[in-house]
């Protein structure tokens, strides 16, 4: 706090000259401290969506099973039979790069916190992770701390973690992401929302005490880039305390069942201040509240500090005075502190007590709605091209043998337990499909349907072209969806990207959000919501800018669903799609050479959706014995997977018109590898009709063997690559 | 357990303990659930009349938060008292995971447990050998027999003093321990560093039993297996079993 102090208020509080003026109009006066405060927040990038509202608009948000899209705590879609999902990511990007523990912890309890805030009973969470390379001490530090964050939080909840991703390059060194998506099951007439309603109804808070910690948490933590002072902001990390939270979530759920709330939502990213006022908003009513009444669990503290502090596992809920006591009842019986701190009023303001003073009056549509938005002149950085890379770029290495084992090897291939055993993927015992698979099938108790769910993030590729890549992403995770015999219903997006306000950074942002818009109207999966993370930059270095894709599908039938392992001697294995692999911001290429460049390959949409619909038709008619989408690592690492999984060799036979380290290692969008049983090859040829599928071998024996050229390209044993798959992250973390 | 299809048959009356932080209390009373002939209703930790019940479910989760040692605010709440009286009247207490610790720090079975020897928490599927099939917790399965059924903790290191293993040992307290598949207790095979790879212990009585693994995991196929059904049917045969006798 030295040598600030000429500094007018506003600019310390992170706001622009300009912003501070429409304030200033907005009020019909100067705003006292405790108002600017307020604003200051609800202005901020992170709470305001000042560069990406705009650009946000282009996304499909509606459908017909989508019952609630953007702008509520989390999307709902209709699943049939009365029942509905609740779905949204967010990111922790910030809190945990400072101090991985509770970062990490705090965002598992918030994203929960917006699930439960709907009214439904969060069923899984999924954990896409982004670290910088396990060589660095301090990334290993950070990916220890994060797993241990997310499994105190979520085991303690009786939340099943059961997907997710974990990726290491060094772009994400200064700035890891750690997204979190929560996913809640709520039948469909007890679905809650935020809309504060009916003047003279009492607003209830309850859940923990509010102290100061977290103070300026969206502001100055996720609003600005990380610079010398980074460590100076561990104090506007949050704490987590899961044991409140579970007893929060079951006393919500409770005045649910008993039909108590008029409208529930959590404290997240400016606390008191945004959720009275988003509340307010919803319903265009006003809110008066009286924060002396606020428990607090430090002495001396400010109003402003009351209305910003980010002090965890807090609800607010608008009740009738006929149901208070009710209501507060239910408190007491899980221990909560619960005050009425105010009431609805029909004045449109957000206006603020302290006892009988009046400490701040503001309209709540300037504070929710008036954040101002900015475009910024987007430019195409020089990374980018037109032309991938000559297929002879590289020198043909001597042996894929050893090739395809760096790649098992490689922490973004390798297998996960050592991550996903830390965390319950097993409680509330509806994992139809345990994690290390295409995607996690929860059942639904009593039904035959389930949901399928994954993330997908591709930041190495957005980096090359952001359009392609944020295409790839919704198709990726479209695939792994269907590899599963789902169909997919919606979309969550985490847009996790450098600042804005360069125009590099703008142009990768504007690019990702229009590919991606195009690739889920294809699919028609509607986005539902999400969030957007800026500023992920440390002293000038970006990210890799990673739109990363949550996707629900619906399972019709649990006891039918696809896995990647393959099953029987003799199945013939497929091939899917007519996509030509390339080395351009692959798996392959960073491991052998450390570059990332070219440009990748674009998905075709329309070839995608019918591959697609074909994998589930056949899963469907039980012709599927595996299906694994190819991916990081090209088809010869999509083979390995299978044969590991499934403890089984194949022969594989390919074709010659690429070099044999491209057919191998290349990535391209579009191809799925599938078996089945012999018998069953002319009814999936059938059902295949005229889409590209070409036999490439058959499961049989100990050994992975893929011919290419006339020659035993990969020849090794099934043991020898599941021990190197299998032992690499956990050698990486301790080596 | 044959019964004529004609007679009135008492269903068995189970009870799931809800502590603030429990969050296998829905798993454990859906898996009971899934049997016929069962009634189950939920036990709110503040209650202290433990009336009409066959079994008592402690089950798994974070009692409290178990910020402190796990299980060791549990044990003080009101209805340990309770569970203490019925077990004391030869009533059936089964704890599971965060139930197992509540037992031991509650004293209802010897021994205590460490943090997992790793210093992780660990969900994982294991094996276990049963050591004994003659307590009412383990009759329907076959003396050692190799089970396949999850663990969920981070404090399930057990551990006993050298004269109360002996104890254990002798009376054949040792009810469940941590194999491979071939159902030896190997080191590898331990995932938390127990001692003597115990999983499982019974009471000198036989009907308090905890385990840290989670037998209401696997009780359906479509979730991955059925092996610890086995548990809370021994359960129920030995309760109609008992009222037949009466």
């Amino acid at each position: 706090m030295s040598a600030t102090g000429q500094k007018p208020a506003y600019e310390l509080l992170g706001l622009k000259e300009k912003e501070y003026r429409g304030i200033c109009d907005a009020m019909g006066r100067e705003p006292n401290y405790t108002e600017l405060a307020v604003f200051s927040l609800m202005w901020s990038e992170h709470c305001g969506y000042k560069h990406s509202r705009p650009l946000l608009k282009n996304l499909p948000t509606e459908g017909e099973r989508i019952l609630q899209g953007p702008g509520e705590n989390a999307g709902i879609i209709d699943i049939g039979d009365g029942l509905a999902i609740a779905m949204k990511i967010e990111s922790h990007n910030h809190p945990s790069a400072i101090e991985p523990f509770q970062g990490a912890a705090t965002g598992i309890g918030g994203i929960v916190r917006d699930i439960f805030a709907m009214g439904a009973r969060p069923i899984a969470n999924l954990d896409p992770l982004h670290f910088g390379s396990l060589e660095k001490p301090r990334q290993k530090y950070l990916l220890e701390g994060v797993v241990e964050g997310i499994a105190a939080y979520g085991n303690c909840m009786g939340i099943p973690t059961i997907a997710g991703e974990i990726h290491f390059e060094d772009a994400y060194e200064g700035n890891c992401l750690i997204n979190v998506m929560c996913v809640g099951l709520v039948e469909q007439d007890k679905i809650l929302r935020a809309k504060a309603e009916g003047p003279g109804n009492l607003v209830l808070l309850f859940g923990s005490t509010t102290g100061r910690d977290g103070i300026g948490g969206a502001s100055i933590l996720a609003s600005a880039e990380f610079d010398e002072t980074a460590q100076e902001k561990r104090p506007t990390v949050q704490v987590g305390d899961p044991f409140t939270e579970k007893k929060l979530l079951e006393a919500c759920l409770e005045m649910r069942d008993k039909g108590l709330l008029v409208a529930l939502q959590d404290l997240g990213a400016a606390g008191l201040s945004s959720s009275s006022s988003e509340m307010a908003s919803k319903g265009g009513v006003g809110i008066d509240m009286d924060i002396s009444r606020v428990p607090l669990r430090e002495q001396g503290m400010e109003p402003f500090e009351i209305m910003i502090s980010e002090s965890q596992e807090r609800m607010l809920a608008v009740v009738t005075p006929e149901l208070k006591d009710e209501a507060l009842a239910v408190c007491e019986k899980w221990d909560l502190d619960a005050v009425i701190i105010g009431k609805v009023t029909d004045t449109k303001r957000l206006r603020v007590f302290l006892g009988e003073e009046m400490v701040a009056d503001m309209p709540v549509d300037a504070l929710v709605d008036d954040a101002p938005t900015y475009i910024v002149e987007a430019v195409r950085p020089a990374h980018e091209v037109d032309e991938p890379l000559a297929e002879d770029h590289y020198r043909l290495p001597s042996d894929l043998n050893e090739t395809l084992t760096t790649l098992l090897r490689s922490p973004n291939i390798c297998d996960k337990r050592w991550v996903y055993e830390q965390y319950d993927h097993m409680v509330q015992t509806n994992n139809a499909l345990w994690p290390g698979g295409e995607a996690a099938v929860l059942r639904i108790k009593g039904r035959r349907s389930g949901v399928a769910l994954t993330t997908d993030g591709n930041g190495r590729r957005c980096y090359l072209d952001p359009r392609r890549g944020a295409r790839a992403a919704v198709a990726e995770a479209a695939r792994n969806l269907s590899c599963t015999g789902a169909k997919p219903l919606a979309v969550t997006n985490c847009l996790n990207f450098g600042n804005p306000e360069k125009g590099e950074i703008y142009h990768q942002f504007k690019e990702a959000v229009e590919g991606m818009a195009e690739a889920c109207e294809a699919f028609e999966t509607p986005v539902t919501g999400g969030n957007v993370s800026f500023y992920n930059e440390s002293f000038g270095q970006a990210i890799y800018p990673n739109p990363v894709v949550g996707m629900m599908g619906l399972v019709e039938d649990v006891s039918l669903i696809g896995t990647t392992a393959f099953q029987d001697e003799g199945d013939t294995v497929l091939l899917l799609g007519n996509a030509r692999a390339a080395i351009d911001g692959s798996e392959y290429q960073l491991r052998i050479d450390g570059e990332v460049a070219g440009r990748i390959p674009d998905v075709d949409l329309e070839m995608e959706k019918k591959l697609q619909l074909l994998v589930r038709e056949a899963i469907l008619e039980g012709l599927v014995k595996s299906a694994h989408d190819v991916s990081d690592g090209g088809l010869a690492c999509c083979l390995a997977e299978s044969a590991i999984a499934g403890g089984r060799g194949a022969v594989i036979e390919l074709g010659t018109d690429q070099r044999p380290d491209l057919l191998l290692f290349g990535e391209a969008p579009g191809l799925i590898v599938v078996t089945v049983a012999k018998n069953d090859l002319e009814h999936f040829a059938q059902l295949a009709l005229d889409l590209p599928v070409s036999v490439i071998g058959r499961v049989e024996g100990d050994r992975l063997v893929i011919r290419a050229g006339g020659a035993d390209q990969v020849n090794l044993p099934v043991e020898q690559a599941a021990q190197a798959w299998g032992a690499a992250l956990e050698a990486l973390v301790h080596g | 357990m044959a019964v004529s299809p004609q007679t009135e048959v008492t269903p068995v009356r189970f009870g799931v303990v809800v502590f603030p932080g429990s969050n296998c209390d829905a798993d454990s009373y859906d898996a009971v659930r899934s049997f016929a002939g069962v009634d189950a209703r939920y036990l709110w930790h503040k209650d202290t009349e433990l009336e009409g019940l066959d079994c008592i479910i402690l089950p798994g989760g974070f009692s409290y938060g178990d910020y402190l040692r796990c299980g060791a605010i549990a044990r003080f709440s009101p209805i340990m008292k309770g569970v203490r009286r019925f077990a004391d009247d030869g009533g059936l207490v089964i704890g599971i995971c965060n139930g197992f610790q509540i037992l031991l720090e509650a004293g209802m079975l010897p021994g205590a447990m460490h943090q997992n020897e790793g210093l992780k928490f660990v969900c994982k599927q294991v094996n276990l050998r049963v050591e004994n099939n003659e307590t009412p917790f383990t009759a329907d399965y076959e003396r050692g027999q190799v089970i396949g059924v999850p663990i969920a903790h981070h404090e399930g290191n057990y551990f006993i003093d050298e004269t109360g293993l002996a104890e254990l040992e002798a009376n054949g307290q040792v009810v469940v321990r941590y194999c491979d598949e071939e159902g030896e207790t190997t080191p590898a095979s331990n995932p938390n560093g127990s001692l003597g790879n115990i999983a499982g212990v019974c009471n000198r009585e036989g009907n308090v039993f905890g385990l840290m693994p989670h037998p209401e995991r696997v009780c359906d196929e479509i979730v991955g297996g059925t092996d610890g059904r086995a548990v809370f049917e021994s359960i129920i045969s030995a309760v109609a079993g008992k009222a037949a006798a009466s």
